[in-house]
This record gives structure tokens, C-alpha cells and sequence, in this order.
């Protein structure tokens, strides 16, 4: 497969707090239409590249580029203004405020001039719509209040936010953990959705039952070193099966998937839960049996 | 309810649930002060005869006006999540420092009107600066700031005018008309406040559900760092309210010193509590994050109806503050109650 040079790149980067060494000398590219997920135990170093990568931290040492040229984030709404933007777990919502009054929080559209000038009400819920539903999401009023929505309704609001404000990058911070089978794969379908639209798109997890199924490109830190970079097809799955403990979250997955598909007649959705289901099939020839 | 959210089909509006026009009135904050509003009236109507005639209406309707017009300002200081105590002295110290400018200074009317007015918006600009500079809680800044204005309040009408009231405003050059502005009775028996009341609270509501910085407000009490991570100018939304309230006690302490010719220091002493309570009794959440103008205004009302109806009744006037505790309560009881069932009848 021919590619174009990677959207963001990072080259021997480390950082340092006092006197631990959180990255030492990582390199990895990412590219646009993929997704590339950031594998690793807890402190492996896997929030300090994110960190990096959204501007919150300066590298000591290392370059970062952005379309092949080096840039220097002195802060998150630099790199959120090159089209980097970041979903942490904490979100950006707020939970008393309306579904698209948080869509549009901070980026509200306005109609009239001077004292006059005024949300434009009409147009901001028909673009919330209209944007969630191009993400797949679905919302049955824009008045509720995000409170009241579910954990994985409030990832996949700050999906398609992002991705409305032209983001480039998204970058994901365990948008799975602490969800449930079925919501975290309404995220994964998201993510999906948000790399057909051709972001390059940045999953940091350390469940690869959730990677799996969506990633394309794998990097495995360990104590702050990349303890492997591999594409798909390469993976070594021996080593992926053990960790995936006989994948019966994804087989449930699955079927929550298919279901929600039959129900909705949703094609994508559909097709997500088909090529899952192919991963795991293929997973299953390759390595039959309980491995580890 | 992530089932029945998955299970909407994309795009086909037909199947999207709206709520109707009852559970949209009913989810609203004001939706309880507004059944408060009704209990109240027929109560007193019941046991007041005198409580259905136009006297009694305007009765009501005249302290409820100043106090609907300072419980609007503080209701949304409070939405963006702070408090302002000083409010209540603010009325005091505005009508006083007008009325030594203009009867023992001899200055023009005008001019000591912006003069006061640019005070209002200094302490204003200093409980927002002190409370977002310091990060410490308004409540505290806000006690600070009430006992200072009320000390040198008291302790300058005295220096200058030996007395705690200074009195002659009616007989300044140039009084009468903005005694017409301020504290006019241009339809019958009620008061041009009321009109200015009803004008804050429209121009309130609409800023508030209309425009981006209503949605500043929202959000700058609803999660400040939420708010600041997508752009929300938290600090100088909050400023800006904390001003705003200053500049309403200016408003309210000139329809006090036009309609009385005179100014007590003990005007608006102890009525912050009225504002707040007030906006409480409207929907308005003590955390921040969720409320209305309209409710504080509706609020304000019943404050009014209780304050007459009780008059009328023949009772004590000790009685309202039995009255008052009770509504503050159950407001608070109720409003927790519809938020609870709102949000359990939208999954």
C-alpha cells in the first residue's frame, strides 16, 4: 500500500520529570485515515507521549513534526489550533448544559450585529444533528441535558465535536475505560467512523480487545521505551492472543453490534460487527485454542 | 438507556421522541416557583379579602420590584457559580453616597448619578478581581466586601451629616426628572419599577438562553475547566456578573433615594439573603450551573404576596419569616425533586 508521508511524526523524543525518565527516545509516525493505538502498561509512558503529542508537554529532546515540519506546542490550544485535538477522559462537558449547547460551547454560532447579535438556535441544533449523525450518533433530543447521558454518549458527543472543529489528529485517551461492553463499542464504531472521514486517529488504551478491532498500526511502549511498532498484519498475534485472554469481551462485542445493527438497519454498524467478527475468526486459525 | 439511545435510527427524525409541551414546562428551573407562585396566591386569596383588589396588587407588586430586579442579577452571578453578600449594602451605600454628593457636595444630579455608578462598578470590578485572583470562595470575599461598604457606609453619612439618614434629595435642582425615571407611579397606584422589573427580566432571560454569553454563564458555573478547555472566557464572564449585580443595587438604591427624597444607611441591610433565597425559590442551583432569571423574578413575586397577604390577613409581621424559611425550604426540597424526575423521564 502506497502512502503519503505521515501526518504527525515524533523522532527520539524523551521527557524527564526530575529525575524519572517517562519517555526515552521514542519514535512514531501516524498517519491520516488510520488508527494507531498506543499500547502499554500503567507508566510505560503512554499519557507522556499523548501529552506530547496534544501540547501539554514540550519534549527535552526529540523533534515533532506536523506534515513533515518540525513545530513546538507551548500549550494545547496551539496544537488544537493545528488541527490536534485531544478527548481526555474528563471530556470537556458540561453535564446541566443541553446536548448542543455543549456541542457548540466556546465556538457558538451567532446571527445579528451588535446588541442584537444571538445564538443562532436554529442552524446549532441542526449542525449538532446533522454532525453527530454523520459520527452515527443518533440523539433523540437536543435539549437533555449531557448529564443525562451515558458515559459512551459523552466520548462520542466529543468525538464528533472534535472532528467538527476540523481536527486533523484526534487523539483518544482511554475512551473505553469504564464502559461497558456495548457503549465502548459504540465508541469503537466512532472511531471507526472518525477514520473514514480521513483523521489520523491516536487510541491510547491498555485493553487490546478494544485496539484490536479498530487499529491499524500498534505501538507498544514499555518503562518509556517503544517496545514495539508494528502494522496490522504484522502483529505478532501469539502475544497479542495472551493478553486478550480468550477474547470473549469481543465476542460480546460482537453480538451487541450485530444486534444494534439488525435493530436500527444500520449498514455501517453492520460492517463494523462483519469485520470483527473476521478478526476474531482469523485470530482463532492462527492461534487455535486457549493460548498462554 | 444506552439501548433505547443506540437504538434510534440515524437520521430518521420521525422516531425522535420529543418531549411534550407539559414535561418541556416542567423541566424547566422556574417550573416550581412558578406552582409556588399559584399556591401562594390562592392561599392568600382565601384567607385575605382584601388580598384581590388593585391595592393590594400594586402593594405587592412595588417591594417585590426592587427585590425582582436585584434577585434577577444575582441569580445569574450565581448560575456562573458565585456569590455576591454585598449586594444588599450596595443599595445602601449607592443611595447614600448620592445623596451626600448631591445635598452636601452640591453636586449636579447628573453628574453625582455617574459618579455613584462608577463606584458601583469599581466594587463590582473588586469582588470579581479578588475572587478570581485569590480563587477564593465568593461567599467569603463578598462577606468581606458587605461589612466594608457598611462600615464606611455608616462611618462616612455620620462624619459628614452627623446622622445616619440624609435627607433633602427632593429639593435638589433637576430632582424631578429622574424622579419620573426612578420611582414615577405613571399607572395608577403602580410603581414605574415594576416596569423596569419585568424590562431586566426579559433582557435577562434572553441573554441568558440567547445569546453565546448566556451560554458563558451556564458553563462558567456548570464546569469551569470544562468551560476554559474549550474557550470560555470563565473569568471575565464571572467579572462581568459581579459587576452587572453592582450596577442593579446602584439602579435599586436610586428608585429607594428618588422615591423617598432621602437615603438611610440601613437601606438593603440584610437583604442579600432576600436575593439569594429569591433566586433559590426560582430554580437556581446554590452550586451553580442551572437556573433562570425568570424564576428569580417569579420568586421575587411571592416574596411580595407573602409580605401583603400576611398584612392582610390581620397576622403578625413576625409571621413572614416563618413563611419565608418554609418556602426557601420546600423551593429547594421540590426543586431537587422535578430536576430528579426530569432527568429520569428524558432516558
Amino acid at each position: 500500500m502506497s502512502r503519503a508521508g505521515p501526518l504527525v511524526e515524533v523522532e527520539g523524543v524523551s521527557k524527564r520529570f526530575g529525575s524519572l525518565t517517562a519517555l526515552d527516545g521514542v519514535s512514531a509516525a501516524f498517519h491520516a485515515g488510520e488508527v494507531s493505538c498506543v499500547l502499554g502498561d500503567n507508566g510505560a509512558g503512554k499519557s507522556t507521549l499523548i501529552k506530547i503529542l496534544a501540547g501539554v508537554h514540550a519534549p527535552d529532546e526529540g523533534t515533532y513534526r506536523l506534515d513533515g515540519e518540525p513545530v513546538r506546542f507551548d500549550s494545547p490550544r496551539d496544537a488544537l489550533a493545528r488541527g490536534i485535538a485531544t478527548v481526555y477522559q474528563d471530556l470537556a462537558i458540561v453535564p446541566l448544559m443541553s446536548v448542543w449547547r455543549n456541542f457548540f460551547l466556546g465556538n457558538e454560532p451567532t446571527t445579528g450585529t451588535g446588541p442584537f447579535q444571538r445564538l443562532d438556535v436554529t442552524s446549532a441544533k441542526r449542525t449538532a444533528r446533522e454532525e453527530m449523525a454523520k459520527m452515527g450518533i443518533a440523539v433523540r433530543d437536543l435539549d437533555q441535558p449531557m448529564g443525562t447521558m451515558s458515559g459512551g454518549e459523552r466520548q462520542s458527543l466529543a468525538i464528533a465535536r472534535a472532528v467538527y472543529y476540523g481536527a486533523r489528529v484526534l487523539i483518544l485517551d482511554e475512551p473505553t475505560a469504564a464502559l461497558g461492553v456495548k457503549q465502548a463499542g459504540n465508541v469503537l464504531r466512532h472511531i471507526v467512523m472518525a477514520k473514514r472521514r480521513g483523521l489520523a486517529v491516536i487510541l491510547i488504551t491498555h485493553n487490546p480487545n478494544h485496539a484490536y478491532p479498530v487499529g491499524d498500526h500498534f505501538i507498544i511502549l514499555r518503562r518509556g521505551r517503544t517496545d514495539g511498532d508494528y502494522r496490522k498484519e504484522e502483529l505478532p498475534l501469539g502475544e497479542l492472543m495472551r493478553s486478550m485472554a480468550g477474547g470473549e469481551d469481543l465476542e460480546v462485542l460482537v453480538e451487541e453490534l450485530e444486534r444494534e445493527a439488525k435493530e436500527t438497519s444500520d449498514e455501517l454498524l453492520e460492517e463494523t460487527a462483519q469485520e470483527i467478527q473476521e478478526e476474531i475468526e482469523g485470530l482463532r486459525r492462527i492461534a487455535p485454542g486457549e493460548p498462554g | 438507556m444506552t439501548g433505547e439511545g443506540l437504538r434510534m435510527t440515524v437520521g430518521a427524525q420521525e422516531r425522535v421522541v420529543r418531549p411534550g409541551p407539559f414535561k418541556r414546562l416542567f423541566t424547566r428551573p422556574e417550573f416550581g416557583s412558578l406552582v409556588g407562585a399559584v399556591v401562594v396566591f390562592a392561599f392568600f386569596t382565601w384567607r385575605a379579602e382584601k388580598f384581590l383588589t388593585v391595592r393590594a396588587a400594586a402593594n405587592v407588586l412595588d417591594p417585590s420590584s426592587t427585590l425582582g430586579i436585584m434577585a434577577v442579577a444575582v441569580a445569574l452571578l450565581m448560575i456562573s457559580g458565585e456569590f455576591d453578600l454585598s449586594a444588599g449594602a450596595m443599595v445602601g451605600a449607592t443611595g447614600t453616597m448620592f445623596a451626600m454628593l448631591t445635598v452636601h457636595a452640591g453636586w449636579n444630579i447628573w453628574l453625582a448619578m455617574a459618579v455613584t455608578l462608577a463606584f458601583a462598578i469599581l466594587i463590582g470590578l473588586f469582588n470579581g478581581f479578588v475572587v478570581i485572583r485569590t480563587r477564593l470562595p465568593s461567599f467569603i470575599v463578598t462577606l468581606g466586601t458587605l461589612f466594608m461598604v457598611f462600615g464606611a457606609n455608616v462611618g462616612i453619612t455620620r462624619a459628614v451629616t452627623n446622622r445616619i439618614i440624609v435627607s433633602g434629595v427632593d429639593d435638589v435642582a433637576g430632582f424631578d426628572l429622574p424622579a419620573k425615571v426612578f420611582a414615577s407611579s405613571p399607572y395608577g397606584q403602580f410603581r414605574i419599577s415594576i416596569l423596569w422589573w419585568i424590562g431586566i427580566t426579559a433582557a435577562a432571560t434572553w441573554v441568558l438562553l440567547r445569546t453565546r454569553f448566556g451560554n458563558w454563564i451556564f458553563a462558567s458555573g456548570g464546569d469551569p475547566g470544562a468551560a476554559r478547555s474549550v474557550g470560555v472566557p470563565v473569568d471575565r464572564t464571572k467579572a462581568m456578573l459581579f459587576v452587572y449585580v453592582s450596577m442593579s443595587a446602584w439602579l435599586v438604591g436610586m428608585m429607594n433615594t428618588f422615591r423617598l427624597g432621602s437615603a438611610a444607611v440601613s437601606t438593603g441591610r440584610g437583604q442579600e439573603f432576600e436575593y439569594i433565597i429569591a433566586a433559590v425559590i426560582g430554580g437556581t442551583l446554590l452550586t451553580g450551573g442551572y437556573g433562570s432569571a425568570i424564576g428569580a423574578a417569579v420568586g421575587a413575586l411571592i416574596f411580595g404576596m407573602v409580605r401583603q397577604g400576611i398584612v392582610l390577613s390581620r397576622w403578625d409581621a413576625d409571621w413572614f419569616f416563618l413563611f419565608l424559611g418554609a418556602m426557601l425550604l420546600s423551593a429547594a426540597l421540590l426543586n431537587q425533586y422535578v430536576r430528579k424526575v426530569a432527568r429520569e423521564a428524558r432516558r
